[in-house]
């Protein structure tokens, strides 16, 4: 109870009704159903990593979740393409993105800094490891952010994601969406082992989200 | 019907029948609804036995059939209820879901993507748009998928620059559209049926005006949805000899003999509620029973090459619309086509 009203205050009531019919709608134009593996929906602080093949990936794995952790999780986007135009910057206010630029990085100033200095200690976040967007089917190496982000936060549960079909939703380069039935798999969390090297990580979260696709 | 009305200029000269709901659909409506309460109460009963009696699989089946059902016939009633333009708004739903579950399980490439943006969405409404329009364009609505679509389909996706697998990838699209969207059209172009009935005193034929064309929508429905339980019903009961089973281990000739005879058994029993005498609506059940058949078995084959049990394994584990529908849209095109030959003045 004292979780909702803490939510209550903190998502004014106007935005709340844009976030239901902007989730909704994205359910219902991409049938997404969101199945959770081994692993059951909680508030508590989280790095969802997915697979990315689609623009709609961020915004359908937010809409799979409930709106009590939708009020707290944060996807992370480019801001090159999401303040591009009214329309892409209402949707990413829309779902609080935390949009990251992608050219300019400073030093101290590291996307992982950012995104940890955002989530203080009450936020979750959507983050695509592969950079950008694949074509093929096969998924690409993950960047070092994820590792980064398990090292300086080790409390923070790592919740891989696969996103089956949404590449044929509304592939890359294609502005029309065909409405096929898409699916969001949420797995078992992920850590970071002592002294575990950074490739070694990297893979093994990959493989998290990769052996997903046959459950 | 006042929608209907303001549009009438597209129908220009042309009457479009409205939807009447006369005594004897809705006693079928009273039928349908009496059976399904029955089932229910049955599915319940089951569910509180032990399990050693019946196995918990075939409950649960059991049940989310039932649920299925009701779903159906609720929506069914509620779009007859707004007449003939909702009730063909209504299988336009069912027909975009089905094709939508159709092609989400068929392997399709990038360069298929604007060809299917057309299918949902210019030609899976074009053919409704055409049934609505009404009887006179029965020529139309009867070949724009099969003749126009099949050509746009390909040429579509030539366009667009990939060749691989170009053959396959096109008939899987047209088949879609054919099974889900075409087939199943003509189902509410029943209602446009200017029905004749034999049922006079001297066997002469005559305007039919005891019953509706929607209470002959309904018939068909119920017939071809209790062919489906009936064959599986006696499957379990004798099934000694599997048909195919490779492709469905559950479908056997008892069960496809003893449906066949028990649904066209329930076909006479309702001969009230349509034109044909008790005869015709003997062989009226029979044939739909025996295409309902061919349907299942036909999607069953489909499925196994695609290895998943359902249409909608992506939807947790329920089945799909189309695992539902599959024995109305193998049937409806025959029924469409003997009613509107046989027992029609339209022709």
């Amino acid at each position: 109870m004292l979780i909702r009203r803490e939510l209550e205050d903190y998502v004014p009531p106007p935005m709340r009704v844009t976030q239901q019919v902007l989730s909704t709608a994205a359910r219902v134009l991409t049938g997404a159903t969101a199945r959770w593996v081994d692993c059951q929906p909680d508030t508590c602080q989280r790095v969802y990593f997915a697979n990315h093949t689609s623009h709609l990936d961020a915004l359908i794995i937010w809409s799979s979740l409930t709106p009590e952790i939708r009020a707290l999780t944060r996807p992370v986007a480019a801001k090159d393409y999401w303040e591009k135009g009214p329309v892409r910057k209402f949707i990413s206010s829309a779902f609080n993105a935390l949009l990251i630029d992608r050219k300019e990085i400073k030093v101290h100033q590291s996307p992982v800094d950012l995104m940890i200095r955002a989530i203080g200690n009450k936020e979750s976040l959507i983050v695509f490891p592969e950079g950008s967007r694949n074509t093929d089917s096969q998924m690409s190496d993950f960047k070092s952010g994820l590792f980064y982000l398990a090292k300086k936060r080790p409390d923070l549960e790592l919740i891989p994601v696969y996103i089956e079909n949404l590449n044929r939703v509304l592939p890359r380069g294609e502005f029309l969406p065909v409405p096929l039935l898409s699916c969001v798999k949420f797995g078992s969390p992920v850590w970071l082992e002592r002294s575990e090297p950074k490739m070694d990580f990297l893979r093994r979260a990959r493989e998290a989200v990769r052996r997903l696709k046959e459950v | 019907m006042n929608a209907l009305q303001h549009l009438a200029f597209f129908a220009e000269s042309e009457t479009v029948p409205i939807l009447q709901l006369n005594l004897p659909t809705l006693v079928l409506f009273g039928v349908v609804f009496g059976l399904l309460i029955i089932a229910s109460v049955a599915g319940q009963l089951m569910k509180r036995q032990s399990e050693s009696s019946i196995h918990p699989a075939v409950v649960r089946t059991f049940n989310s059939r039932v649920l299925a059902w009701w779903l159906l016939c609720a929506s069914v009633a509620l779009a007859f209820l707004f007449g003939r333009s909702a009730t063909i708004i209504l299988f336009f739903f069912i027909s975009f879901w089905a094709l939508r579950e159709f092609i989400t399980l068929t392997p399709t490439r990038l360069g298929d993507h604007r060809a299917l943006f057309w299918v949902f969405f210019v030609l899976t409404p074009l053919q409704y748009l055409l049934v609505w329009w009404g009887p006179s364009h029965y020529g139309l609505y009867s070949i724009a998928i099969p003749v126009y679509g099949f050509l746009f389909i390909p040429a579509r996706i030539a366009l667009s620059g990939d060749y691989k697998r170009f053959l396959e990838r096109a008939a899987k699209i047209q088949a879609g559209l054919l099974i889900c969207v075409y087939t199943l059209s003509f189902a509410p172009a029943l209602l446009d049926l200017k029905l004749v009935t034999y049922k006079t005193a001297d066997g002469s034929s005559a305007l039919w005006t005891d019953g509706s064309p929607a209470g002959l929508l309904l018939y068909f429905i119920l017939i071809a949805q209790l062919g489906d339980v009936m064959q599986y019903l006696w499957s379990q009961l004798l099934g000694r000899h599997v048909i195919a089973p490779e492709i469905n281990a559950s479908r056997t000739w008892e069960g496809l003999c003893g449906g066949v005879a028990s649904t066209t058994l329930v076909g006479i029993l309702l001969w009230w509620a349509t034109p044909f005498t008790y005869w015709q609506s003997a062989c009226m059940a029979l044939v739909i029973a025996v295409l309902g058949f061919a349907g299942g078995m036909t999607m069953s084959a489909i499925k196994r090459d695609r290895g998943v049990k359902d249409y909608g394994t992506l939807v947790e584990g329920h089945a799909g619309v189309l695992d539902r529908i599959d024995s109305i849209c193998f049937a409806a095109p025959v029924f469409f086509h003997l009613t509107r030959y046989c027992f029609s003045s339209s022709v």
